[in-house]
């Protein structure tokens, strides 16, 4: 008698994999939208035309930009004007401290960024003259000379104080771009900083006040409070993460969520927190993964041997 | 009261106790099975082991689960999945396993339909097979309700939003069953107890029951013989081994199940480290929130089939077809009509019978994925026609079929 059983596997495998193309890929092409990333090129914003001059830069960012007015430096020893909870009652949301600003933001967004903040990020249909409000960062109109010059100027000097791309770790990544609109609890990160270890009950009760407090006021900016991204690495995965990072308006039209405009090695950091956050133990599976395949495999050679063994005498 | 002696050895010991060898020769050396069988047959010690790493998974993850509405999603995304040691392997093992255990119950379920597995003294074996189908389905039910994530609570709602019984409106009993209004702290907890006790504890025993209605018919072979066990177990003991048309299960059997099971192992191991995606829909990973509808709620791929059953229809028939589904696979040894218990292909209508029935269970699966739009809307109704039709059609051209 012929053997059938490559012919009867034949067909279990591939009925196997066609209801699996069928429920898994083929399904979710149908029901979610798919985006290409442009590799984070901001094609529709202007190319920076002049050569910044850090010195004339650091004047400009820390005199006539007015900068420094609300937004921290730390690494350069100046302090936050305000409080978070403080400056999120007046603006909504917390300046980012802008020390690693140049490191983690694309130049050329940058540039638009100072020029036309609402634009720059995609809100500007939050910010119509209709709805009677206005960005909480001001454009810069410039400070008597030539504008793009100025701005090239400021743009230099950020990038002359951030970290260097390799020094730049995920956390400071995340703090700056997204930290003071999402939580990560298993981060333990609030939108006000790091949660602490506290001794006292009392301390930690306030602390949480704080951040509730910093809550209400975004939420009552964003309209509404954006989600706790502790997880998302699972619940969305990296490709949809950094496409809808790259341009949130294509996936939800008149979303709050502002285009970031992190560039391309930043938004790998952001995603590494991610994974960090929502996939810890990544590095383990990888490593405990492969040394199961290879037990396994030795223990089928076995079983192949043992079955030959004991059917060479039923034939 | 039995005589008793002196032990000579410790397995003497147990002997006069246990009749140890007396029982492995029941179970193993001398429970006989036919030669002519292939590797679909190892498709139950599958299953075992299977089991078995759900039931071991599954005993490491309820040590650390909370099963409470404020905790119950943190317990498993965090404290299983980042804080316990090798807690993420218990839950992909378990996740993997929950799936995958479908996967295999089908392929055993078709090939039983196949072979004509479940006629001539067989019917037991096939309807205990069933209940079991039930109990593992209500067991993935009822685990996916616990990391308490969107797709939790969502099918939660949906499904047994089912048991209001279209304009029967039964609300009284859907409450019944939630312990609530809509799913909350009590419909958690009871699932909960469903999932690790009352459940398991069935399976347990319908185990027990489907291995039992093996031992009197034997299992079937692939060439649809009628076997004589006791002349063919004469010739094996008497030493033509190779003669005899049966085997013993252990060694002879299990050597070959073990092959199976490590090639198995190869691709569920494969699957727990390398795509577990598919077995934990991403969904699940947004915390349960009654307030926000997810954009598509779709069950677990298993259930897929029976669930488009259900949706192509207006409330009340889309009921009825649903629960004609639920309960039309159990009755298959009544309404297959035929004597002949050979494979398909030797069975003149029924082989394609049976292709048609497999290839439409998995158009319905797949078009009870993707939001009903059309061309899918009209795929899954004609899909969903279809297998009624073919239960119908069952017992007529089973009557007609020429004795093989
Ligand atoms: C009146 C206060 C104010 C001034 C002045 C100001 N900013 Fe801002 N800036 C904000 C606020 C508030 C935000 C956060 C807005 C939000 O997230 O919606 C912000 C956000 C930013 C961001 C992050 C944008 C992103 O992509 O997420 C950068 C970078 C930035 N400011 C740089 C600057 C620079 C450079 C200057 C000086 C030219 C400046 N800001 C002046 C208030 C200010
Ligand atoms: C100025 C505040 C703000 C900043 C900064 C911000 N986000 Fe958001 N984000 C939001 C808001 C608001 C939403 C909710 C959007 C909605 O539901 O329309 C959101 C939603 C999201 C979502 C969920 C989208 C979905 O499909 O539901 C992801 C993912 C996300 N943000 C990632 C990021 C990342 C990564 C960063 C940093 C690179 C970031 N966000 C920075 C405000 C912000």
């Amino acid at each position: 008698m012929k053997n059938k059983e490559p012919l009867i596997l034949a067909v279990v495998v591939f009925f196997t994999l066609a209801t699996y193309y069928l429920v898994e890929p083929f399904a979710h092409s149908i029901m979610h939208k798919h985006f290409e990333s442009e590799g984070f090129a901001y094609k529709d914003l202007p190319a920076i035309t002049k050569k910044g001059n850090v010195a004339r830069g650091k004047e400009l960012v820390m005199g006539a930009g007015a900068c420094t007015g609300c937004h921290a430096i730390t690494s350069q020893g100046l302090e936050a004007p305000m409080n978070a909870v403080t400056a999120a009652r007046s603006y909504g949301v917390n300046p980012p401290d802008l020390s690693n600003a140049g490191a983690v933001y694309d130049a050329k967004f940058l540039d638009a960024l100072i020029k036309n903040p609402a634009h720059a990020l995609m809100v500007e249909h939050k910010f119509t003259p209709e709805s009677g409000k206005s960005y909480p960062m001001p454009k810069f109109y410039g400070a008597g000379g030539n504008m793009d010059q100025e701005v090239a100027d400021m743009v230099a000097y950020l990038q002359s104080i951030a970290p260097k791309a390799d020094k730049l770790t995920p956390a400071m990544a995340f703090e700056t771009a997204c930290g003071r609109c999402h939580a990560v609890r298993y981060e333990k990160w609030t939108q006000i900083g790091e949660k602490p270890e506290y001794k006292k009950k009392r301390d930690e009760l306030e602390f949480n006040i704080r951040v509730l407090d910093y809550q209400d006021s975004l939420a009552k900016y964003m309209g509404t409070l954006p989600p706790d991204l502790s997880i998302y690495i699972r619940s969305r995965g990296e490709h949809y993460i950094k496409t809808f990072v790259e341009n949130p308006q294509q996936y939800l039209k008149g979303t709050a969520m502002p285009r970031v405009g992190v560039n391309a090695e930043a938004a790998d950091k952001v995603i590494e927190y991610l994974e960090d956050s929502g996939d810890t133990k990544r590095h383990e599976r990888e490593s405990v993964g492969k040394n199961v395949m290879i037990y396994i495999i030795i223990f089928a050679i076995f079983a192949l041997l043992w079955k030959r063994e004991v059917w060479r005498d039923l034939h | 009261m039995a005589h008793f002696t002196k032990a000579t050895s410790i397995k003497d010991w147990l002997n006069q106790r246990l009749a140890i060898e007396k029982v492995e020769k029941v179970m193993a050396s001398e429970y006989w099975i036919p030669k002519n069988i292939n590797f679909l047959w190892a498709m139950g010690m599958v299953l075992v082991i299977t089991f078995t790493f759900l039931l071991v998974s599954g005993i490491f993850l309820l040590m650390y689960y909370q099963p409470n509405v404020d905790l119950a999603f943190d317990s498993v995304n965090y404290t299983i999945m980042r804080e316990v040691d090798f807690g993420w392997l218990w839950r992909n093992v378990h996740g993997v396993a929950a799936s995958v255990v479908f996967l295999i119950i089908y392929i055993h379920m078709f090939t039983a339909i196949y072979y004509g597995s479940y006629k001539k003294g067989r019917e037991m074996i096939w309807i205990s097979g069933m209940l079991l189908f039930v109990a593992f389905s209500a067991e993935a039910f009822s685990g996916y309700m616990l990391p308490w994530g969107q797709m939790s609570y969502w099918a939660g709602m949906v499904i047994t939003n089912l048991f209001s019984g279209g304009s029967l409106h039964a609300d009284g009993l859907v409450e019944w069953i939630r312990g609530d209004y809509v799913p909350a702290q009590a419909f958690l907890s009871r699932f909960f107890m469903l999932h690790v006790l009352l459940i398991p504890v069935a399976i347990l025993g319908l185990i027990g029951l489907h291995f039992g209605a093996l031992r009197i018919p034997h299992v079937n072979n692939q060439d649809g013989e009628e076997i004589d066990f006791d002349k063919e177990s004469k010739k094996y003991l008497a030493g033509d081994k190779a003669g005899s048309k049966v085997i013993r299960f252990a060694n002879d059997f299990m050597s070959k199940d073990m092959l199976v099971v490590a090639i198995y192992l190869v691709f569920f191991f494969y699957l727990v480290f390398y795509h577990y995606g598919f077995a934990m829909d991403p969904v699940n990973f947004d915390p349960a929130n009654g307030l926000k509808t997810p954009t598509h709620i779709y069950p677990e791929w298993y259930f897929l089939w029976s669930y488009e059953i259900l949706r192509p229809f207006s409330t009340n028939i889309g009921l009825m077809a649903f629960a004609f589904a639920q309960v039309i696979f159990m009755m298959l040894p009544f309404l297959d009509r035929s004597p002949n218990t050979v494979p398909a292909s030797r069975r003149g209508l029924f082989k394609y019978w049976f292709w048609a029935m497999l290839i439409d269970m998995i158009i319905l699966t797949a078009m009870g994925k993707v939001p009903p739009i059309e061309p899918f809307g009209t795929i899954g109704f004609y899909a969903a026609l279809t297998f009624i039709g073919l239960w119908i059609a069952l017992p007529i051209i089973t009557m007609f079929e020429k004795k093989a």
